[in-house]
């Protein structure tokens, strides 16, 4: 594609938009702003007619930047789908005529709307290149599987299926993880009256019936390095053997550790033997192998038992796990119908602040669990005391009074604490930061991690996927499960959030299943969600390199690594194509084929600036692609005007905004700025993670620049905006054509 | 019966299965406490039928079965309309009043434990209700004086029923019945019977 370039500008007249606006003065910008060699006009641009007439342009006439005014780059993408040319949308329907009235008074300002809409998508199209594959990619079909547990082992036998090998790294002697310790589980099946058989061993006799999958006991990941469609993990058994495996894709299965009861003085754990946690009862119940449960202190038959939930859980106390484990109430009920089942005459007592039973079948477990009599107390446990049988002391909350009971057993459903790893080298920072006075800010910190590495990336920002709430594996939860901030590595079950051996396995299966994706589309160098399909990538100039490490340090994805001299080292298949570190570069010498610090600053340079005495003034909104502008678009889609004034960018994600475009806008002459991202911090709801926050702090430092400037602080703002803020959106743009009324005209008009 | 009742233990809980009409839906209860707040009369009530029903799992025999809370509930159905796990309330709230005051537990100077023992003797004196005795009954509840005093306060409603047919003094006089009183007497009789025989049987 080395050709010349070449527009071609192709204006719709369909939808309304011919009525509205006039086409021959839009074509006539097309041809003698945008520089487009070749402008059509089309009634219905969308239908096969109009797309032959381009597909013709492009065979033909060696068009290969192709503009088209018609409607939101969200609409009609199927129709115009063009390979092997760059394309550019002006958006003349959601982004003009529906959001102004149609009167004759407001037609000039319309129309000029549009006219900025047609220059700036040629601008745009000037500025980008088709993207060229990064000869990185590279189809490897093989799956790396850590942790050999229920998830493990289902992800496996999942993705075998499909056709994908797979290897298990078990760090144990055994496969089954914590599911095979359980005596029964928690019904999965209906009426989910009863505890159920262990699931482990038909799991396990599947796993090494099939030849598709391998299975490494007594061992671990000890390195990984490369990416999506090229991992190299050497997997090291205990005795230091190593062998080194490619994979396409990983799923981190890694499981939990149970929280370790002796955190619990108060429960007397540790000081009595009849005090146990929920694991060392199933270990007594598969002693006991469907005979009495007998207690451990002196071998007396239980003849009552007392289960004390959210033992260390749920609560802010220092030590204590702050969320709730998520199955052990099930687990509680599953071990109370153990004696129950046993002999009915067992007093069996739970004692629960909330009662929660999560799953299809929780409700009918716990109703099942009162008919066969356990008795359910929503009651806080104080104490537990030391004694022949110990004693519980408690606060009965429903009749608001202290009691105590005493019993044979107490057990503690002390929860889990997940097992993901080291804390990423930023929020290791971070956290030096905050507790050593003596670290300066910003400098790095030598670590020192108690917690042993599961992945062992080798990846600058850090050995492992990176953490949220409590420790859990980043993955995005509201929109996609399974991910995490690592392209390519999947995260299952209870490593993820908080669940049962069920739910683990429904989430290994997920997880299998963009493990596959991910290895296929990393084959065809094809970006991961949100910009499935995009193969561009980043690439920077050498010569401008500055080796500052913005780029390497804020990727959300953790996509860039350094070489020895401080110089980024870009690994395509890692990349999410979000652009936070082309907006992090100082010397701005980041970009990628299609998205670039020109692609966007040409645009807004693009745009018609009328001088400061036309009372036009002119406000940029820089739009989030992800939701803020679609939002854009259903309040146009539900004919919400805003301002004729605005003029509309969207942009991949806040995070890649380049402060150039804020300074060039302003001296530029734009009156008013709008920056809209998703909602960060920590309910984000950023696409990329941290795009939103990280353009947060770096607009922090805008108020220096318009101040340097000597304009007012109110002509930037920063909103974060959901997608559903449809009725916020064309109000934020209005409030700033009124603040521009108040606060006048930008000067810097030329 | 369970003199030995323990705290946090099944057996009162199997004792009031046994006894209380729809008594095995007690365990169902999961305390969320849409039956208080849904009572019209709850906030008369010192135990709400949520912690009854946690009282009685609590094994505090003798607190619910001298309570009067039970005694206060008017048969609207609320909470029956609006219990989620679907729990007979007001039937459990009558059956236990009523083993209360089989067992002489039943609080004894509690207006509708009264007032229901004196409508069923008038009841079953004649096989219907004398109204005019049942309504003297009432304002005589609390004594001669007061009886007077609440009589003389009703006395133009009265001279306004009697006018109109409604009510007739003569009831006073041993009043009308049905045919045959006898008979639904002895039917009345070999229901108790067989209600005791079972009550003997769930005893054991």
């Amino acid at each position: 594609m080395a050709d010349e370039m070449k527009i071609g500008a192709y204006i719709c007249k369909g939808c309304g938009i011919g009525d509205r606006l006039n086409a021959d003065q839009l074509a006539s910008t097309a041809t003698r702003d945008g520089k487009a060699a070749i402008c059509q006009q089309h009634d219905f641009l969308c239908n096969e007619d109009g797309v032959k007439m381009i597909q013709a342009d492009i065979d033909n006439e060696g068009v290969n930047r192709v503009v088209i005014a018609a409607c939101s780059r969200r609409a009609k993408t199927e129709a115009f789908a063009f390979e092997n040319v760059t394309l550019h949308r002006a958006n003349l329907r959601e982004g003009v005529i529906w959001v102004r009235p149609d009167s004759d008074d407001q037609q000039e300002t319309t129309q000029e709307m549009a006219d900025d809409y047609i220059r700036m998508a040629c601008a745009e199209a000037k500025y980008s290149k088709i993207p060229e594959s990064s000869g990185q990619q590279g189809v490897n079909k093989n799956i790396l599987i850590v942790g050999g547990g229920v998830g493990g082992m289902t992800a496996a036998l999942e993705a075998s299926k499909a056709g994908y090998p797979c290897s298990i790294v078990e760090k144990t002697a055994t496969l089954g993880g914590a599911t095979a310790q359980l005596h029964k589980v928690i019904p999965t099946k209906a009426p989910f009256a009863d505890p159920q058989e262990n699931p482990v061993a038909a799991l396990v006799a599947a796993v090494e019936a099939d030849d598709n999958i391998t299975v490494y006991l007594n061992s671990r990941t000890t390195n990984i390095s490369g990416a999506p469609g090229r991992f190299a993990a050497d997997i090291s058994t205990e005795s230091g053997a190593t062998q080194t495996k490619e994979f396409g894709a990983i799923v981190q299965a890694s499981g939990f550790t149970p929280y370790d009861a002796n955190k619990l003085p108060e429960f007397a754990y540790g000081k009595n033997k009849d005090v146990v946690t929920q694991a060392e009862l199933e270990a007594l119940a598969i002693a006991a192998n469907g005979g009495a449960i007998k207690r451990p202190s002196d071998g007396k038959e239980v003849s009552s038992v007392v289960f004390v939930q959210c033992a260390g859980q749920r609560s802010k106390k220092e030590g204590h796990l702050e969320h709730c484990s998520g199955y052990c109430c099930s687990a509680s009920i599953k071990q109370a119908m153990y004696f129950k089942d046993q002999n009915p005459d067992v007093e069996t007592t739970i004692m629960y602040t909330d009662l929660r039973t999560p799953g299809a079948g929780g409700e009918n477990f716990y109703r099942s669990g009162q008919k066969k009599g356990v008795i359910f107390t929503k009651s806080v446990v104080s104490e537990v005391v030391d004694g022949a049988n110990p004693t519980v002391k408690f606060k009965d909350l429903i009749l608001n009074e202290e009691a105590e009971v005493e019993a044979d057993l107490v057990v503690l459903a002390t929860g889990m604490v997940p097992n993901s790893g080291q804390p990423t080298r930023a929020e290791l920072t971070i956290a030096e930061n905050e507790d050593a006075a003596s670290a300066k800010a910003g400098e790095e910190v030598e670590i020192r991690v108690d917690v042993e590495s599961i992945l062992n990336l080798d990846y600058r920002q850090g050995k492992d996927v990176p953490h949220m709430a409590n420790g859990f594996a980043d993955s995005h939860f509201i929109c996609f499960p399974y991910e995490t901030q690592r392209t390519g590595i999947y995260t299952a079950g209870p490593t993820r959030r908080p669940m049962d051996a069920k739910q683990a396995m429904d989430d290994a299966m997920g997880a299998a299943m963009r493990a596959i994706g991910e290895a296929e589309n990393a084959g065809l160098g094809r970006a991961a969600h949100p910009r499935s399909g995009d193969l561009s990538f980043p690439s920077f100039r050498k010569e401008g390199c500055t080796q500052c490490k913005r780029c390497t340090v804020e990727c959300p994805f953790g996509a860039i690594n350094e070489d020895e001299q401080g110089y980024p080292v870009y690994n395509e298949s890692r990349c999410r194509r979000c652009g936070t570190c082309m907006g992090a570069c100082p010397v701005r010498v980041i970009s990628f084929e299609n998205y670039s610090v020109d692609t966007v600053g040409q645009q807004l340079k693009a745009v018609d600036m009328p001088d400061e005495f036309s009372e036009k003034p002119r406000i940029l909104i820089l739009a989030c692609e992800n939701d803020a502008y679609p939002a854009l678009d259903m309040a146009a889609q539900n004919k919400l005007e805003y301002s004729a004034f605005a003029r509309i960018i969207p942009i991949r994600c806040l995070g890649s905004i380049s402060l150039s475009w804020i300074t060039d806008s302003m001296n530029s002459g734009f009156d008013g700025i709008i920056l809209m991202g998703c909602p960060s911090g920590d309910n984000y709801q950023c696409h990329f993670v941290k795009g939103s926050g990280t353009a947060q702090e770096r607009m922090g430092k805008v108020g220096d620049t318009l101040q340097s400037l000597s304009l007012e602080q109110e002509r930037v703002q920063t909103y974060e905006i959901s997608i559903t803020d449809i009725h916020k959106v064309p109000q934020i743009i209005n409030d700033m054509a009124t603040t521009i009324e108040q606060i006048g005209m930008s000067p810097f008009k030329f | 019966m369970s003199s030995m009742v323990e705290k946090y233990r099944n057996n009162f809980l199997k004792e009031v299965e046994a006894n209380v009409e729809e008594g095995e839906w007690v365990k169902m209860c999961m305390q969320c406490g849409v039956c208080a707040g849904s009572c019209p009369l709850g906030k008369h009530w010192d135990h709400p039928p949520q912690e009854i029903f946690m009282m009685i799992r609590a094994g505090k025999r003798d607190e619910v079965l001298t309570s009067d809370s039970m005694w206060m509930c008017t048969s609207c159905y609320n909470c029956i309309v609006r219990c989620p796990r679907e729990l007979p309330i007001t039937h459990i709230m009558h059956g236990l009043a009523n083993y209360a005051k089989r067992l002489g537990l039943a609080p004894k100077a509690q207006p509708t434990a009264w007032f229901s023992q004196v409508f069923w003797d008038n009841m079953m004196k004649k096989g219907r209700v004398n109204e005019l005795k049942l309504g003297l009954s009432l304002y005589f509840k609390d004594g001669f004086v007061s009886g007077i005093k609440e009589s003389l306060k009703h006395q133009k409603l009265g001279m306004n029923m009697m006018k109109a047919k409604r009510m007739s003094p003569m009831e006073l006089f041993g009043g009308h019945g049905v045919k045959n009183a006898g008979d639904l007497q002895k039917i009345i009789k070999k229901a108790q019977e067989i209600e005791n025989a079972r009550i003997e049987s769930y005893g054991k």
